[in-house]
């Protein structure tokens, strides 16, 4: 049977997150005065051999990623945390740092030991100004006690746009530019930040760099799936019983984290889909339930661990109805740059309105396959590149629905 | 160097060469849309993706540099679909009014759409519903054609740094937008119409005027005169299927009385009348201790720019009116005197390089002659529409010749069209002027080429005189700070707005690269070595206008007619 497994949540409740000194009692930046006595290259080495991978979209490994930028010879560096949390039915970042945001100020902190970085921006989403005053706590207590040293972390607000949360866009932003992805390569940790080597990290992966510090690569490296190894926080929305947050092995599969986690389906209805990752997730039916979340696992299922956000949908669930609304959300949270995306967002919105009014045709989701394929294939960024996934998957694996709605 | 396969052939690139790049090597044209050889790459049309083996995703082959073994389909059946499919979304939401367009034949979507076939869109078509911004006397905004490519963002920021263009919204309600005003007029538009060379359709264009010269000509009562700019000729025949250059200046005479000019004079004239009175007016200025630098101010868009930016400093704009607006006051007062016309009935087109001059011979300052000095400013291209219009066979137009007291010209005129040709033309008047000695070499190759900002000084007879030469309102601004600063060691700038001078100007034919600019630029320097007289004072016409009209250089007539001031235009956008 699985069970939660605390990595990244280790000090969820334990702590109050407004003072350091409960921080530090309970361990916290031990890590990285440990890292600070070792080199840059022993710090990546242990990080790469952890096996630690981008919780994001790309699922690179993190050691290699900060190895990038560690070789770079440049006049500054930067560490920047991805605290863009946009992802609709994911909260997962802001119970980190809620609740131990020093946990990420020291992942922060060895990074920047690690690469040579001596300044760390958090890009924080600008609906949470009060996650962003506790942060802001945070760092005035860090400072004050000294335990950054010479590293410095300054706390930005994002302004609203979800494609912040793609990291050239954040570097955008972060330069006061409109909120637009850059093309790669050269990617960040090259040219990122004012065209400095930049480690752009989301806040899960911040969180996991202490205990892996502390407690070795092999010990993490033991954690959940072989390749995709440690925890994964998931939030579970949606049609479950137990809608909460958990933090598990990657080796869980879908169906315990529905069904053990969350309890199972509200008003003990029948399961129909699952999307799992965020809007931009795929949604799995019942017959691959028993994936695991990690994300090679996933990736094989066509669908993608993204977020962590689980989204369950119940047997009434109207399919089409649903990604209708996510195009709509697409459509409104593409930022324009590139043509497939700017005009393809609004196109695959519209020709989902007319079949879940029920005057498509069969041409019609056949326009949205090839606008999928295309879209996947040539966007210039993970969004326009990930939007069809919810409309491709669910033709593939709820085509029946579709065909119901067209004339 | 990298060993790259294009589809099948094999070519050697340098290691930072892009996929583009090394299929042009190769012998293969990728298509693109937002690509400007001159910008920084952008990526955002990704017309140009292309198949890379070993990548999942289709790869841009603008912004994609290339790597040693690399394996890459221009043409594969995914790429073509991806290609096709952007162009068609494109398209859906386009206007598609080629036919009516300023660009129809001339519009690199057109030529995509041509390319790939697009026949039967599956999208719906619509468009923005966008109006038209016609707030400017010489740029008109269609952005229901905007594409999005943001190459006119980058030439209005990079290249002139006037920062009139920008971006709002986001997704498909994303738009390119003049900054912080509701229109053009409004921004700090210098209207020099680089923005309209960066476009690749319509949505940017000239104020169009060739019905008012067509009723000009239709009028009995009116005396329809040009005047025509030296940059005009090097280009038009690029409009008329000409190699840049090859026009005949008779031809071209022949040609503009075939379309109803009833008098043809040249703007070269007042050219080298302007480098007599500016050359007095820097002279002056050093010796009488006046305000220095001295800056040209023969470019309305730099003009503009002046009055924009940099409104602390216009008492260093040299007073003198550019040539088409001494041209403007003259042709209604002197020259109407000597062909005994009444003022009245003249209509006053100038062909110009430019789109800026249509906003300048609007000011309400340039009435000095009693009337609206020019009644009609044409660009180049419209220039072009009209001998299209008219049906000419530039093969058999018969020559023609300037009408008299105001179409003789030196080479230092023409070379007024390059950027350091107002520089070159001065220092051969003024350096004749102060050492009363016979120039030796009347080249100044150090004012000539490419490079944005040329420097030197100059001795005269003992007088140390140092020079500027600037051209793109980016390399202006850098000059301009020095000024500021208080750091400037020159006497005299030579500031053109648009990138390598009026040859580059808003109003000419669609000029997508320098290279073109470039080669203008050449034909230019063959003109005026052709020419017998190669400076401004010895042009016998300026000479008899002195002797019978204006008397003096600086002098009381001069003063009334080939003079102005300037005005800050308080814009407030900061």
């Amino acid at each position: 049977m699985a069970e939660e497994f605390r990595i990244v949540l280790r000090n969820l409740g334990k702590i109050d997150p407004l003072k350091i000194d409960d921080y530090i009692n309970a361990g916290g930046y031990k890590a990285l005065e440990k890292a600070r006595s070792k080199s840059q290259m022993e710090v990546i080495e242990e990080i790469k051999k952890s096996g630690l991978r981008g919780r994001g979209g790309a699922g690179f490994n993190t050691g290699q990623k900060w190895l990038f930028a560690q070789r770079m010879e440049a006049e500054n560096k930067f560490v920047v945390c991805n605290a863009d949390e946009g992802e609709p039915g994911t909260y997962k970042d802001r119970i980190i740092m809620e609740n131990d945001p020093h946990s990420v100020l020291e992942g922060m902190a060895i990074c920047g030991h690690a690469i040579g970085a001596g300044k760390g921006y958090i890009y924080c989403r600008g609906e949470y100004p009060t996650l962003a005053e506790t942060l802001k706590n945070a760092v005035a207590q860090a400072k004050e006690k000294g335990v950054l040293g010479d590293f410095d972390i300054e706390v930005r607000l994002g302004a609203g746009a979800y494609v912040c949360g793609e990291e050239t866009a954040l570097i955008e932003s972060l330069e006061g530019h409109r909120g637009e992805p850059r093309y790669r390569p050269p990617y960040p940790p090259v040219s990122g930040l004012w065209a400095q080597p930049t480690i752009v990290n989301n806040v899960e992966i911040f969180a996991n760099i202490a205990p892996i510090i502390e407690k070795g690569s092999a010990w993490f490296g033991s954690i959940g799936a072989a390749k995709f190894p440690g925890t994964k926080v998931l939030t579970l929305t949606g049609d479950v019983k137990n809608r909460t947050f958990i933090e598990v092995p990657t080796d869980t599969t879908v169906r315990d984290v529905i069904f053990k986690f969350g309890q199972g389906i509200a008003g003990d209805k029948k399961f129909k889909a699952v999307q799992i990752g965020g809007t931009s997730g795929g949604f799995i039916p019942e017959a691959l339930l028993d994936t695991p979340i990690d994300f090679d696992s996933m990736r094989k299922a066509g669908a993608t661990l993204g977020s962590g956000a689980v989204f369950v949908l119940d047997e009434d669930r109207d399919i089409v109805d649903v990604v209708t609304r996510i195009a709509k959300f697409f459509e409104h949270e593409s930022c324009g740059k590139c043509a497939p995306c700017r005009e393809g967002t609004m196109r695959t919105r519209g020709i989902l309105e007319k079949i879940n009014a029920g005057k498509g045709s069969k041409e019609d989701v056949a326009l949205l396959e090839k606008l999928g394929r295309v879209m996947a294939g040539a966007c210039l960024c993970g969004l326009g590149q990930a939007a069809p996934t919810p409309v491709i998957t669910t033709i593939n694996n709820f085509g029946i629905d579709y065909d119901a709605k067209l004339q | 160097m990298a060993n790259v396969t294009i589809n099948g052939i094999k070519v050697t690139v340098p290691d930072h060469a892009t996929i583009l790049q090394a299929a042009e090597a190769a012998g293969v044209k990728v298509p693109t849309l937002c690509y400007h050889p001159d910008q920084a790459i952008k990526a955002n049309c990704r017309i140009c993706v292309c198949e890379v083996e070993g990548l999942a995703l289709l790869q841009a082959a603008c912004s994609t540099p290339v790597w040693d073994g690399m394996v890459v389909k221009t043409n594969s059946p995914a790429v073509l679909e991806a290609r096709k499919t952007i162009l068609e979304l494109i398209l859906a939401h386009h206007p598609q009014d080629c036919l009516n367009c300023i660009r129809n034949q001339n519009c690199e979507l057109q030529s995509l759409a041509e390319a790939y076939q697009i026949r039967e869109n599956p999208f719906e078509h619509m468009t923005r519903g966008l109006p038209k911004d016609r707030s400017t006397p010489s740029l008109v905004r269609d952005p229901d054609k905007c594409v999005l490519c943001r190459r006119c963002e980058y030439a209005c920021s990079q290249f002139q740094s006037v920062n009139a263009l920008g971006m709002e919204n986001r997704g498909h309600h994303a738009m390119v937008v003049p900054s912080l005003g509701k229109d053009l007029l409004e921004s700090p538009c210098v209207m020099c119409g680089q923005c309209i060379h960066a476009c690749p359709v319509g949505a940017i264009h000239e104020n169009e005027q060739i019905d008012e010269f067509l009723a000009a000509v239709a009028d009995p009562e009116k005396i329809v005169v040009t005047q025509m700019a030296p940059a005009v000729r090097l280009a038009i025949g690029e409009e008329v299927g000409l190699a840049t250059g090859d026009m005949d200046m008779h031809v071209l005479v022949g040609a503009l009385k075939q379309i109803g000019f009833d008098y043809v004079l040249h703007t070269n004239f007042t050219a080298d009348l302007t480098i007599i009175e500016e050359g007095h007016e820097l002279l002056k200025r050093v010796k009488e201790g006046g305000k220095l630098p001295m800056f040209t101010s023969c470019s309305p868009g730099w003009i503009n720019f002046c009055e924009t930016y940099y409104p602390d400093l216009l008492d260093n704009l040299s007073t003198c009116k550019s040539p088409q607006q001494m041209f403007g006051a003259l042709v209604k007062t002197y020259w109407a005197e000597k062909m005994q016309v009444d003022p009245a009935k003249i209509y006053s087109v100038s062909i110009m390089p430019c789109t800026a001059k249509k906003f300048e011979a609007s000011r309400p300052e340039m009435n000095d002659s009693g009337y609206r000095d020019v009644d009609l400013v044409l660009t180049t291209r419209e220039l072009g529409r009209l001998f299209r219009m008219a049906g000419l066979d530039f093969s058999k137009v018969v020559p023609g010749s300037f009408d008299s007291w105001m179409g003789a010209y030196t080479g230092a005129a023409v070379i007024f069209g390059a950027t350091g040709g107002v520089m070159e033309a001065a220092l051969r008047t003024v350096y004749e002027v102060v050492t009363g000695k016979t120039l030796a070499d009347v080249n100044f190759t150090f004012a000539r080429g490419m490079d944005g900002i040329k420097e030197a000084e100059i001795d005269l007879n003992g007088l140390k005189v140092k020079v500027a030469i600037a051209h793109g309102l980016a390399n202006a601004r850098q000059v301009m700070d020095q000024v500021r600063a208080g750091t400037s060691p020159y006497h005299f700038i030579e500031i053109m707005a648009c990138p390598g001078g009026c040859i580059g100007g808003g109003g000419q034919p669609i000029t997508k690269s320098n290279v073109k600019r470039a080669e203008r630029i050449k034909a230019i320097y063959v003109e005026d070595e052709k020419l017998p007289l190669r400076k401004s004072h010895d042009n016998p016409e300026v000479q008899q206008l002195y002797k019978e009209f204006l008397h003096e250089p600086l002098g009381h007539k001069s003063h009334e007619l080939l003079h102005t001031h300037y005005t800050p235009k308080n814009k407030k956008f900061f």
